[in-house]
């Protein structure tokens, strides 16, 4: 018992539990689904939960700051839009060149954020409120309208979703899906080792004492921003691979589904707490349930989204009493391990002496 | 003498408040539309206004209760959708529509205690509570509905959310009127409204000084549920017809109204006055751009433009005031440096 308490932290246990919710789910619907569990369906999975799950990401890093991005889904609608329109009249653009055009626009975007509230001091609830519909009235205004369509992009982007890097059998690990992963490994990297992640739990658990300490806190915050606007960049690039349809109306809800996800993944809106990792199987419990109730003949399509806001509240309840039971538990177990210690302590000394 | 320039003083400072700067604002607004359009400030016209947003407004009252209690409901305009579809579901199945009525207003009153227990009594944050509950209890309108459209309510409905009720003021702006008047009166002369302000100052100090917390919290939630029901079928008897999508993303609108109106996103701070001031701010900058030719997401991004510029202007002035100062102050301490 000792061993794993000094092993693991409550938080820990926290993403344990939220793979044992989607296995779950998924052994539910395999037992109420005939054939659901297959290969093809961790392939649709696989390139749908992508999206979200790389929001989710740059949303955590500005949660942990104790802050908000609403503007994301505006992000990724703009971003969309005019990469698309770039690469329809100038097919030429080589495939690297067009992401990182993505996350330049989506950076361009997420910095105006930033500025305003690490610099502005304007709380960011207010400003991303305001952004997204900046944002979108921009997109809406300066493009009249005209949609794009697959017929006028190049083929490589429509292509996308379905390349794959290497399969086993009709499993497949897709290009979009390697994107993922590796996104995600880089940041919960970047979290756990690199001074700037640390400091980014520093401001977001108490922005006084960051300040105090010397942080540049002003330049952290507008770096939160920066990156999740150029992640949300990244996001609109994958959100035009995957529908090649593009209307001024794209990815409108997405803030919503990320912060969902990021939710759902324990990281805390009062900053300070919470992962990478944890964001992306809230991502994924909520992808996963969606394309499972979409599939379970017992309900009508209608009652989906009834059901997944239940489930969320359910996942987020559970969660919360769940990892208060055990930092409780933590926190006895800490306390005895220090008593026992101080115990130990004098005879040693006594020892010495 | 001393009587005349302390109200002179009391004014400015009223002018150098929140309300002050809304009022300005205002002021500016109607200017700038009346040089566009010239009748623009008929009661008719202002009348008008208020009735082709009434339903976001008399949700924001209740709003605003909730964030200075430093909570949110994201799911109100679900609860309006819900309640909305649920009478219309249950006329189409031919239960007496009075009734149904009631019975979509004590849904709203379920919605509201529901988010209310998970919130007060369980410690969930209303963030996650109500943004869930927004998925949530849209979808159990959509479950209703499905992807029908219900009109043909009873004759009595749709007058009373289509004509003029009393003189020209139709029935939703005098229960707007009448809820506004008992919740400035609830939230700043009563003993509750000090209790909503102290736990959104600061929730423990609240506790610890023996104010039941989750019955507040509770209360509110109730009331907001309530009063999003009653908004709701409002707006069916406005419109004369229900679908599963009524009253859906109203809740940027909604949240955008009040933070506008001088309330702290954190809570602690906030006057419904002010709310009401950005109301009118809102609703005529809306009216006037739409005068101008404007599509409404300009409107929209217009609003979001000085909701941001109202916070960051003061800021920034505040702080090249900071830097003055201090230059100032350096310059006299060299000053004196130089002279010693």
């Amino acid at each position: 018992m000792n061993f794993l308490i000094r092993r693991f932290r409550p938080e820990q246990i926290r993403e344990l539990f939220l793979v044992f919710l989607i296995f779950l789910v998924v052994v539910f619907f395999s037992i109420e689904i005939e054939g659901y569990f297959n290969a093809r369906f961790v392939n649709r999975l696989s390139t749908s939960v992508v999206v979200v799950a790389i929001l989710a990401v740059g949303q955590t890093l500005v949660f942990l700051t104790r802050n908000f991005d609403l503007s994301v889904g505006s992000i990724v609608g703009v971003t969309a839009y005019y990469v698309g329109w770039q690469l329809w009249h100038h097919p030429e653009i080589p495939p690297m060149a067009a992401v990182l055009l993505a996350i330049g626009y989506g950076m361009l975007m997420g910095s105006i954020n930033g500025l305003l509230v690490a610099y502005g001091r304007v709380p960011s609830i207010i400003t991303t409120i305001g952004t997204l519909a900046i944002y979108r009235s921009f997109l809406v205004e300066s493009t009249h309208a005209v949609p794009i369509t697959t017929n006028n992009l190049p083929d490589w982007i429509v292509d996308l979703p379905t390349v794959s890097l290497f399969g086993v059998g009709v499993l497949e690990f897709r290009a979009l899906f390697a994107i993922m992963v590796l996104v995600v490994i880089v940041f919960q990297f970047m979290l756990n080792y690199l001074p700037f992640g640390r400091r980014l739990y520093a401001i977001g658990s108490n922005p006084d004492a960051a300040r105090v300490a010397g942080f540049p806190a002003q330049r952290i915050v507008f770096m939160a921003f920066l990156l999740s606007g150029g992640l949300a960049g990244l996001a609109g690039f994958i959100f035009l691979s995957r529908f090649g349809n593009i209307s001024v109306l794209a990815g409108i809800g997405l803030e919503f589904a990320s912060i969902a996800a990021v939710v759902v993944g324990g990281v805390s809106n009062m900053g300070g707490s919470g992962t990478v990792v944890g964001a992306f199987l809230g991502a994924l419990l909520i992808d996963l349930l969606e394309n499972s109730l979409f599939r379970w003949q017992v309900i009508s399509e209608f009652w989906r989204d009834a059901i997944l806001g239940m489930l969320i509240l359910a996942a987020v309840a559970i969660d919360h009493v769940v990892i208060g039971r055990l930092r409780t538990i933590w926190a006895r177990a800490g306390l005895q391990m220090k008593t026992e210690e101080q115990q130990d302590k004098p005879e040693v000394e006594s020892h010495v002496g | 003498m001393s009587a005349r320039t302390s109200f002179f003083s009391l004014v400015w400072q009223r002018l150098k408040s929140w309300e002050g700067f809304l009022i300005v604002i205002l002021a500016l607004v109607f200017v700038l539309n009346s040089l566009v359009a010239p009748n623009y400030l008929s009661v008719g016209n202002q009348i008008n206004l208020f009735i082709l947003n009434i339903e976001r407004i008399i949700v924001a009252i209740t709003m605003t209760f909730l964030i200075i209690n430093g909570e949110i409901d994201l799911s109100a305009p679900s609860i309006m959708g819900l309640a909305a579809c649920v009478t219309a579901y249950l006329f189409n199945a031919g239960t007496d529509f009075g009734t149904a009525l009631l019975i979509a207003m004590s849904i709203g009153l379920a919605c509201g205690l529901f988010n209310g227990f998970w919130i007060a009594i369980v410690g969930l944050n209303s963030l996650v509570v109500t943004l869930a509950m927004l998925i949530s209890y849209r979808g159990l309108a959509r479950v209703f509905l499905e992807d029908r459209s219900i009109s043909q309510f009873p004759g009595w409905f749709n007058f009373l959310g289509q004509k003029n009720l009393v003189g020209p003021f139709p029935l939703a702006l005098i229960i707007f009127f009448l809820l506004l008047i008992f919740a400035v009166i609830v939230l700043h002369y009563s003993g509750f409204g000090r209790k909503v302000f102290v736990i959104g100052n600061n929730k423990d100090v609240a506790r610890y000084s023996g104010v039941k917390v989750p019955r507040v919290k509770i209360i509110l939630y109730i009331a907001s549920g309530l009063v999003s029901a009653l908004a709701g079928l409002l707006l069916a008897a406005r419109l004369g017809a229900v679908r599963g999508d009524l009253a859906l993303g109203f809740e940027l609108d909604i949240i955008t109204m009040v933070l506008l109106g001088g309330v702290s996103i954190f809570g602690g701070s906030g006057s419904l006055y002010g709310v009401f001031l950005s109301i009118m701010i809102v609703l005529n900058i809306r009216n006037g751009l739409s005068l101008a030719n404007y599509s409404g997401h300009v409107q929209t991004a217009v609003i979001g433009i000085l909701l941001i510029g109202s916070v960051l202007i003061p800021n920034l002035a505040g702080e090249v005031r900071v830097k003055l100062n201090r230059r100032r102050q350096i310059g006299r301490s060299q000053d004196t440096a130089a002279e010693i």
